[in-house]
């Protein structure tokens, strides 16, 4: 007899789920408890002469409410695309560029590192030989190329893609190598029995066999790439998520701070799900 | 010389040996004729070399000495005119049973259109009794079903040579007997070449024309050729009533038991081709009467035989 259901004749999901609404409701009720915005009159008597001088910017300034975030959140998700100017784009806008940035250097990564990766998994020789070079170049930061790459390109925009690229193509790279230097050999026989031609080896039974572990280096690129992108587009400057966020830090503007990290991990979130549902496509049981 | 269909010639498998040691020799002075149209098993124990004797006539693994020719031409590479079934089934998982049977007819005929091919795969997975679950894929069935699958892809190539290694090694004896009676059932539509590893005497006697029986290894060799002289077409049920079917049988057990591992190098010439000596046991049995009383003679056997068909027919 399972307890666990006939019992509480709850299911799991909905247990984990009314659990998960309470930690948020506490964890919310907290935050907005603890960190009220200082009032401008203090103690609603009166002001002092210093108090009045100051406008109440003695008192410490806290972090926004939640309640303060929500109303933002609503203001700026009713009007996403507004663009009044160079430093005021709606959220919709800054996000479009940073997925822009995002999505045109991984493609171009993954057009590059999939074949790459198949021809390093399929010879040892061009394993051994670009190995030494994969294992260098793959610590390095992305953001260490920045410098570089704006010199040689001579473009932020470009340079931000380039960033992305960099930064994208091992895990893809590594992943498609392995994933293809993995598939079992029987299969490869079977391959080699029907006198397949190598090119349709490689696309009728390599890429299918090694399409799951292809996918999880790409799930582990996007991961990286959106990670990335915030931190050079606060170096470039002009649009972007990244560029908002620190936009709105100098403009002192906290509520922005908060709901436009909160956003970072919504389509962060959104970019992992669409690379799972395609694995989910392409996977397989042995 | 004769020409035979596939003709094995002094084939040699050797390993290099870890420093200062011999090289090890599996099999060596492997010589051995396949007929067109003849079905024929070989047996040996464990580690005598019959997977490696298979793979380079499938192309797959090549041999350290020694010569493979089918149909004039020596063997290579891999070729579809050798179909190969291996005993893992190796079914591509993301493909369905159909779409498994296709790859092989497609790679086969290549100028054929979709509905051609469809209709060509589907008529062999119905031969082998799954043409309910054509849809499904190897993971969603049983070993049984997959090796079926695996066998229809084989034989909807219509390949000259088959291959079969040990093609029901992993299955119970239930399936695997449903099994040998489609394999029998596909196999005298086309009446291929099929070439066919077993661990299974009564599996041999029942499909093969002839059985190879090797010596043990290290340096194993092909010792005999049985002919199986059963009438066709045959199946499980009958076979075994068979007057011979009993003298084969204990010749075949005593060989694997005893023979295989006395019969060593020493015995066996190591220079000149020589193809295995043909030996029928029911001739055999005939010549040394004593022997045969001493296992289990024809009539002893014919007689028990005989009890058990009337239980039978009292039962059904």
């Amino acid at each position: 007899m399972d307890r666990t259901t006939t019992e509480w004749n709850i299911s799991l999901n909905m247990r984990a789920t009314v659990l998960a609404v309470l930690i948020l409701a506490i964890g919310l009720g907290l935050w907005e408890g603890f960190n009220q915005v200082p009032a401008m009159a203090g103690g609603g008597g009166e002001l002092s002469e210093y108090q009045k001088l100051m406008a109440g910017a003695d008192e410490t300034a806290k972090v926004p409410p939640p309640s303060e975030i929500l109303t933002r959140a609503w203001e700026e998700l009713s009007n996403p695309f507004y663009d009044a100017g160079p430093n005021d784009k709606g959220i919709g806008i800054q996000l479009g560029y940073s997925l822009y940035r995002v999505l045109s250097g991984y493609l171009l990564a993954a057009l590059i590192a999939i074949p790459a990766g198949f021809l390093i998994g399929m010879s040892p020789l061009m394993y051994k030989a670009l190995n030494p070079y994969i294992q260098v170049l793959r610590p390095i930061s992305p953001l260490a190329w920045m410098p570089l790459a704006l010199f040689i390109i001579q473009d932020s925009e470009a340079s931000a893609i380039f960033v992305i690229f960099i930064c994208s193509i091992w895990p893809m790279l590594l992943n498609t190598a392995f994933g293809v230097a993995g598939v079992r050999q029987d299969w490869v026989n079977v391959a080699r029995t029907h006198e397949l031609s190598s090119l349709k080896t490689a696309f009728k039974v390599i890429l299918p066999a090694a399409a799951p572990t292809i996918l999880t280096g790409m799930r582990i690129s996007i991961g990286i790439a959106w990670l990335v992108i915030v931190a050079a587009e606060m170096l470039v400057g002009g649009t972007g998520i990244g560029y908002y966020v620190w936009n709105e830090w100098n403009n002192l503007d906290l509520t922005s701070v908060i709901f436009s990290i909160l956003m970072i991990g919504v389509v962060g979130m959104l970019l992992d799900l669409a690379l799972s549902s395609i694995a989910r496509l392409v996977t397989y049981q042995e | 010389m004769s020409h035979a269909f596939v003709e094995v010639q002094q084939a040699a498998k050797r390993f290099p040996g870890a420093k200062g040691e011999d090289a090890l020799t599996v099999f060596e002075n492997v010589s051995f004729q396949l007929h067109k149209g003849e079905f024929v098993c070989i047996i040996g124990h464990s580690g005598c070399g019959k997977s490696t004797i298979m793979n380079a006539l499938g192309g797959l693994d090549s041999l350290s000495q020694g010569a493979m020719i089918m149909d004039g031409r020596e063997i290579n590479a891999p070729s579809l005119e050798r179909g190969v079934v291996f005993q893992n089934y190796s079914l591509l998982p993301w493909l369905t049973s159909l779409e498994n049977v296709r790859f092989g007819v497609r790679a086969r005929w290549p100028e054929w259109n979709d509905s051609q091919v469809t209709q060509h795969s589907l008529a062999y997975l119905k031969l082998v009794g799954l043409a309910e679950v054509v849809d499904r894929k190897p993971a969603q069935l049983s070993g049984g079903m997959r090796q079926r699958v695996s066998i229809a892809r084989a034989f909807a190539t219509k390949p000259q040579l088959l291959l079969l290694d040990e093609p029901f090694g992993a299955l119970d004896a239930l399936t695997r007997g449903v099994i040998q009676d489609e394999l029998i059932k596909i196999w005298s539509q086309d009446r291929q070449t099929v070439f066919m590893i077993t661990h299974d005497v009564d599996e041999a006697i029942l499909l093969a024309d002839r059985i190879l029986l090797m010596t043990n290894g290290p340096q194993a060799r092909i010792a005999e050729a049985v002919e199986i002289d059963l009438p066709r077409p045959r199946s499980r049920a009958e076979i075994v009533k068979h007057p011979n079917y009993y003298t084969i049988r204990n010749y075949l057990v005593d060989f694997l038991v005893k023979r295989s591992s006395e019969l060593h190098t020493a015995d066996l010439d190591r220079r000149n081709l020589q193809y295995p000596r043909s030996v029928d046991p029911v001739a055999l049995a005939v010549d040394a009467p004593v022997d045969a009383q001493e296992t289990d003679s024809p009539s002893t056997a014919a007689s028990n035989l005989a009890t058990f068909k009337r239980k039978e027919t009292h039962h059904g």
